[in-house]
């Protein structure tokens, strides 16, 4: 891991603290998230403390330190969603999966996002899995869709 | 085919750097191609902006190539950007050789044979037309009307999303032949940075990110402050839920922010620039990225830019999903590697921003002004909006609305213009009820609003902000106290941390309006404490205002003080009879089942949680309202509608 971090960051022809975020997210692109061991790599090669590191990327939600599922759901709430009743889907896809937001299922084939806007409101609500969109979904549709995915 | 002579050097040559008007044969002929006055073999256009591909623009675009190549049609396939009707995606459009371009609406990829055959053989498909571009050169079709006189454009006043929609976000070209960059190379042959910001200054120009502050004082401060090196950003963190106005520009017509940044950057005194996009729009940053490099190519970029001595860099950073980093000192801090949390100001950005250099942050839709004012003179720029609040502005318009999309109209246009003229009245004939302006910082709008025009000084006067564009109209179904609720949440999360006043009272807010949308529970939240709560509320937002340090928490307490200063009776009804009139609050919901229907067939009480749901099999069942938790699922899983709201 530790040679390919460094392959990340001399591609990323710079090391100095304002790098840090782009080779983060550069990281977590190869790795999915960001592993423990990438922490304190990454705190080596740019000589910033591993808490700072820490500090910085648990503080930006794009950065996750738990791998997603296989399948990831990303739920639109923003507030055209948030008006098509998203929060009820999101309800049962809690309930569906029994894991919340930010976490992943223990088989790790599911895991589930929150997202603020989409930017596509006329078809609110929106979800999408992986790269495939759902829209205008209602709360009945949810396990029809989870199934499709189950059983591939 | 013969291959054109034409390169973009040659139009660069030609129509950014010529002083002599003269324009050759072969050049104006090459431009009406360009600008696609008159085309040689059929073009269809899809739609592919973001919410185009949500809608299934990129399996349609693969239903007219597999078309095209089964019936060996030669053809033109071009991707636009988004003209702002996301409502009707995915759009195509085609324009046949000699014929006006007409445009098509929800074209699903089972629709492309038909569509295609009819259209290729000079017959429209009626049931799916939206209209037709007036262009004098075409013949146009029968009996379509003018996308021009479509009751959505006729209302709007399109500057900055002129050629969204239009032109291939792809082609630097095509940008050039619309007279794009014209502006940059004329003033970079004959006008000094003053020169630029006196302009700037003059048109009255104010940053559309919310703010309203006159962008050409802000490059004024820069260019004047000390030191050699100076940046400019662009904030193109667009986070506000349900907006997407840069985001639109950006994958319609790149190169107008790149000239935009071009002429701010000439006029602040700066040759570095940052463009700090949202992480999620990856569109938009592909089509950034090619324009920056076709730009650079061409010479419209980097060093030495038009053989002017004036040089600059645009770089691109995706931003890492935090709301705040929108607050222009937040932005920076994130920019330099830390963690988005805001500068107490002053020393202000422009003074000390980016690496304690000075540093202007201007919002995408700012810069995008910028060209057509350059090139119309200040005056012209003042002929649309108000006095104070010259231009246009940019909305994006969602929520309970007939036509959900993007539109631009000059400042001091109304809401009722904009709901009932554009988006064409309210979902299902509904009741409008409330308009939410400027996001979730901004303030709801109510009916007695529906005529103020909108302009920075009118909506000050009435409490809101303008914010920058996001426009969400709810209608009578809605429970206004949930959605104070939804944007409280929201801002609680959004909020970094830094000061307490923003990070506790958020998380206060969300308190008090949890408690009185929950069941109450034996002993707890009674009646008197709930309602002391909501008397607080006022005092909370009164101090979250006044001593928060950034923007965000100045505007947190805005949503929920206008709902409650407009819905009071929802939220009395909320606390003291428990009752959501508009059933969304879900703690506060009750079912009874109807006798009449129930046929007792027992699915309810068994997936019922809280065992509230009793009765022999085959004889109606009742709900034990004290048992009842308000979950529904009653009401979901009864194949026979007898669990009813009450």
């Amino acid at each position: 891991m530790e040679e390919k971090i460094q392959q990340i960051i001399s591609s990323h022809k710079g090391t100095k603290r304002e790098d840090l975020i782009p080779v983060l997210q550069k990281v977590q692109e190869e790795y999915n998230h960001l592993p423990e061991e990438a922490i304190y790599t990454i705190s080596n090669q740019l000589g910033i403390p591993a808490s700072k590191v820490y500090s910085i990327a648990s503080f930006y939600n794009l950065f996750r330190f738990q791998r997603t599922g296989k399948y990831h759901i990303c739920l639109c709430r923003g507030t055209a969603c948030h008006l098509s009743k998203s929060a009820e889907l999101l309800r049962k896809l809690k309930k569906e999966l029994k894991i919340e937001p930010g976490q992943a299922t223990p088989g790790g084939l599911f895991s589930i996002e929150t997202v603020p806007c989409m930017g596509a409101c006329h078809l609110s609500p929106i979800l999408r899995v992986n790269k495939v969109y759902y829209t205008k979904v209602e709360t009945s549709r949810v396990k029809t869709i989870l199934n499709t995915y189950r059983n591939k | 085919m013969m291959m054109s002579t034409i390169t973009t050097d040659t139009l660069i040559e030609e129509l950014l750097l010529n002083t002599t008007l003269e324009i050759s044969a072969d050049l104006q002929n090459h431009l009406r191609k360009l600008k696609r006055i008159s085309v040689s073999k059929p073009v269809i256009f899809v739609g592919s902006g973001t919410c185009g591909h949500i809608s299934g623009a990129q399996e349609t675009l693969q239903a007219i190539s597999h078309y095209l190549e089964e019936n060996k049609v030669d053809a033109e396939v071009v991707e636009t950007g988004c003209i702002g009707m996301c409502w009707a995606e995915p759009l195509v459009d085609i324009q046949l050789p000699g014929r006006s371009r007409i445009s098509y609406q929800k074209v699903t990829p089972d629709l492309v044979t038909t569509l295609l055959d009819a259209t290729l053989n000079f017959n429209c498909d009626q049931k799916h037309i939206l209209g037709q571009y007036k262009n004098d050169a075409t013949e146009p079709w029968e009996n379509i009307p003018h996308m021009e006189d479509l009751l959505y454009f006729k209302n709007q006043h399109r500057r900055i999303l002129q050629h969204c929609g239009k032109i291939n976000p792809y082609n630097l070209e095509e940008y050039i032949a619309h007279g794009g960059f014209k502006a940059l190379a004329s003033t970079l042959l004959s006008n000094t940075p003053a020169q630029v910001r006196d302009t700037v200054i003059k048109s009255g120009l104010r940053g559309r990110g919310g703010g309203g502050y006159l962008s050409g004082k802000k490059w004024e401060a820069a260019a004047l402050a000390a030191g050699e090196q100076k940046y400019l950003i662009c904030n193109a963190d667009e986070s506000d839920p349900g907006a997407f106005m840069d985001r639109a520009i950006i994958e319609g017509n790149p190169h107008l922010l790149i000239e935009g940044m071009a002429l701010a950057a000439y006029a602040a005194g700066t040759t570095k620039s940052y463009i700090y996009l949202r992480s999620s729009y990856e569109l938009a940053c592909e089509r950034i990225l090619k324009a920056i490099n076709d730009c650079k190519e061409a010479g419209l970029l980097g060093h030495n830019i038009l053989n002017s001595g004036f040089n600059l860099n645009i770089t691109i950073r995706t931003g890492a999903g935090a709301f705040v980093c929108g607050e222009e000192t937040a932005l920076i801090n994130s920019l330099e590697g830390k963690r988005g949390i805001p500068r107490p100001r002053p020393p202000y950005p422009t003074q000390q921003g980016l690496f304690n250099k000075p540093t202007v942050v201007n919002n995408v839709e700012t810069l995008a002004n910028v060209p057509g004012i350059i090139a119309g003179g200040a005056q012209k720029y003042k002929q649309a909006g108000t006095e104070k609040s010259p231009g246009t502005k940019v909305f994006a318009i969602t929520g309970k609305l007939e036509k959900s999309g993007l539109i631009e109209v000059p400042m001091g246009t109304t809401l009722r213009e904009i709901i009932f003229d554009i988006a064409g009245g309210i979902k299902k004939g509904k009741a409008f009820k409330a308009a939410q302006i400027g996001g979730p910082s901004g303030s709801c709008l109510v009916s007695e609003h529906l005529d103020t025009p909108i302009e920075y000084e009118s909506l000050e006067a009435i409490d809101a902000i303008m914010g920058s564009g996001g426009l969400v109209v709810v209608d009578e179904d809605t429970c206004m106290v949930d959605l104070a609720k939804f944007f409280i949440d929201f801002l609680q999360n959004a909020s970094c941390g830094k000061c307490i006043p923003c990070r506790e009272g958020t998380h206060r807010m969300l308190e008090i309006l949890e408690g009185i949308t929950r069941r109450p529970e034996e002993g707890n939240h009674k009646t008197l404490d709930r309602f002391k709560g909501v008397m607080q509320l006022e005092e909370l937002g009164r101090v979250i205002s006044e001593t928060s340090l950034c923007g965000l928490g100045k505007t947190a307490p805005k949503p929920l003080l206008s709902t409650l200063k407009y819905f009071s009776e929802e939220f009395e009804e909320h606390i003291y009879e428990r009752k959501c009139r508009s059933n969304i609050c879900r703690g506060l919901r009750t079912y009874t089942i109807d006798t009449e229907a129930c046929t007792g067939c027992t699915l309810c009480a068994a997936k019922c949680p809280e065992n509230a749901i009793i009765g022999a099999p085959k004889h109606p069942h009742f709900i034990v309202e004290d048992k009842c938790n308000g979950c529904g699922i009653c009401y979901e899983v009864c194949k026979f509608d007898a669990v009813l709201l009450k």
